[in-house]
């Protein structure tokens, strides 16, 4: 299914500072928006996806917000637009983060992202959005992080794909 | 063509000219991660490295939950000193990690990475510091480098002369009211004119700390006068090439003038940084406050605490009001003592924190509960930032809160300045 937010979600709401104190992704998981919406760690499936406004993980840097959205199964974020420590932080973590009209895509709708040629399907609306989405994003993306990335192909070839 | 001081900084550090759009490889000054994003950074690093680049150039501050208040973050805390000794690394643990920053490392022209949304702090004084998560830290702290587009610059041109009671948080805080918390998204703000030229490190820092909250790359202000005169009274004399500064056939984005003569105290109302409003005009509410927070790394240097202070003087605090100070740091810490403060604050019943974040971000020393309303010289008023999510936090400069302290509920500190 896909989890409908608003403009402005901050990553207090992901990953609240109280909260947020472990290094183990799986509790991380747990505490997913506990406060903000308490039954989405309770319903949230491998392959949902978030659906927001403008400016999605903005505030605090912790890369927490990624890891924990990541590790519930998060397929992909699309958002009008995104803060650039999330999306920076999405890009490190292998997690797509796609901007897009999400006006376009409501809770129930069937949605499939083809990101070769950048569009999303809106099964349900019969309808293809255009979205953004950063070549560099899509790289890493394959390596399933930049980690993987430089693990496999090391920082030469890392600032090859840079500059 | 001309350059924007941030594409000067960027070109020096990827050892080539470029401009806004192009994307960089740069060698960084200095990289920061503290006692919460260090520890998601350890992991990655050792993937892919076995000793930091220069461990000279690493600094890991414990700062925004020490001494730890609970097992959990005791835990972190010994994961990330156990890198630390690995890598001959010191912890500080006397300060907010911007604070301590600005006080000992961060020269003019550098480039600094820092795993904290509130880096651009250090742009206060004409370096490029730039907040990122941890696994970008683990990857500078392996390679001493970073990757960036160059970002666009908006320049704020302010001008006038502030009134009695009026700061540079009151300044910042109309800013954020104009630009949103999206306005300033991937781009540099500059800022100048002749209100910022006159204003010393302390002020300057509080502008670029809080337009984080507008999503900054990077917030600059270009060396100066009283930028030498800070380096030299930190103790670190530092020759600062005066040509760091915009070039004057510089391309911005945008310029935007603003004229700050007649601005009244500002205050940011829960629970976003730019729904801000005359303190005047709240004062009317009579919002009664259960805790007042002077601190962060916003607003607790030591002309904070002169105004706080000297507001304080003749009046005694509201009993029904915890109020807690932070120093921002050991050295300011000692120059409160110094000056008498702590002394003059101990006996106002005042609570006062060991220097770092303190409860600005909820994890220990001033947690809020339900329904409890807090006057902050913070930058963040999110929903739950200090602890209940029905808590309010309203964001004002320090002299705003102290009046709110005296009386109970938000007051413009006006009233007691004369």
């Amino acid at each position: 299914m896909n989890w409908i937010f608003e403009n402005n979600i901050n990553t207090d709401l992901i990953t609240p500072g109280r909260y947020n104190i472990t290094t183990d992704a799986h509790e991380l998981a747990k505490i997913t928006f506990i406060e903000y919406r308490p039954e989405f760690t309770k319903n949230v499936k491998k392959g949902d996806f978030i659906i927001a406004g403008n400016n999605f993980g903005c505030g605090s840097s912790r890369e927490t917000a990624v890891t924990a959205l990541k590790t519930c199964g998060i397929k992909a974020i699309i958002a009008k637009s995104f803060a650039r420590i999330f999306y920076r932080n999405c890009i490190n973590a292998g997690l797509y983060a796609i901007t897009a009209n999400t006006a376009l895509i409501s809770e129930r709708d069937e949605i499939m992202i083809n990101i070769k040629k950048k569009v999303i399907i809106n099964k349900t609306r019969k309808i293809s959005i255009p979205t953004e989405i950063s070549p560099l994003m899509e790289k890493i993306h394959q390596y399933g992080g930049i980690i993987p990335f430089l693990k496999i192909k090391g920082l030469a070839e890392f600032k090859k794909i840079i500059t | 063509m001309g350059q924007t001081i941030a594409e000067k900084i960027f070109s020096k550090h990827a050892g080539k000219k470029v401009y806004a759009g192009d994307f960089v490889i740069t060698k960084l000054d200095l990289v920061m991660a503290h006692d919460t994003t260090c520890a998601w950074a350890i992991d990655p690093f050792y993937e892919i490295a076995q000793k930091v680049w220069d461990k000279k150039k690493i600094f890991i501050p414990f700062d925004h939950a020490f001494p730890a208040p609970n097992v959990q973050m005791a835990k972190l805390q010994a994961k990330i000193r156990k890198f630390a000794n690995e890598q001959g690394i010191p912890i500080t643990t006397d300060g907010v990690c911007h604070q301590i920053m600005s006080e000992r490392f961060i020269n003019p022209g550098n480039l600094v990475l820092g795993a904290d949304s509130h880096s651009p702090t250090g742009g206060g004084l004409g370096a490029l510091t730039i907040g990122v998560g941890s696994t970008d830290a683990a990857i500078a702290m392996a390679t001493g480098t970073g990757w960036f587009r160059v970002p666009q610059t908006i320049r704020v041109e302010i001008s006038g002369k502030l009134k009695k009671g009026v700061y540079a948080k009151d300044v910042i805080l109309s800013i954020a009211k104009q630009f949103g918390p999206e306005g300033g998204n991937y781009r540099v703000l500059e800022y100048g004119g002749e209100t910022v030229e006159n204003f010393n490190i302390s002020s300057r820092l509080t502008l670029t700390n809080m337009s984080a909250e507008m999503g900054v790359k990077a917030a600059i202000v270009a060396p100066d006068k009283q930028t030498d005169v800070y380096l030299k009274e930190n103790n670190r004399p530092y020759a600062f090439n005066k040509d760091l500064k915009s070039d004057s056939d510089a391309k911005y984005e945008e310029i935007i003038h603003m004229n700050v003569s007649n601005l009244s105290p500002q205050i940011a109302q829960p629970p976003d940084i730019d729904n801000v409003e005359e303190v005047q005009k709240l004062e009317k509410k009579k919002i009664k406050i259960d805790q007042v927070f002077i601190g962060s790394c916003t607003n607790c240097r030591i002309e904070d605490l002169d105004v706080v202070y000297s507001l304080w003087q003749k009046h005694d605090l509201n009993p029904q009001v915890r109020t807690i100070i932070t120093p921002a740091s050991k050295r300011v810490y000692l120059q409160a003592l110094a000056k008498g403060y702590i002394e003059f604050f101990a006996k106002k019943n005042v609570i006062i924190l060991n220097p770092g974040c303190g409860p600005c971000l909820g994890r220990h020393g001033g947690v809020l509960y339900d329904n409890e309303v807090c006057v902050s010289t913070s930058n963040r008023n999110f929903t739950g930032r200090m602890g209940s999510p029905k808590a309010l936090i309203y964001l004002s400069s320090p002299a705003t809160a102290a009046a709110s302290a005296i009386t109970g509920y938000i007051t413009d500190p006006r009233k007691f300045l004369n």
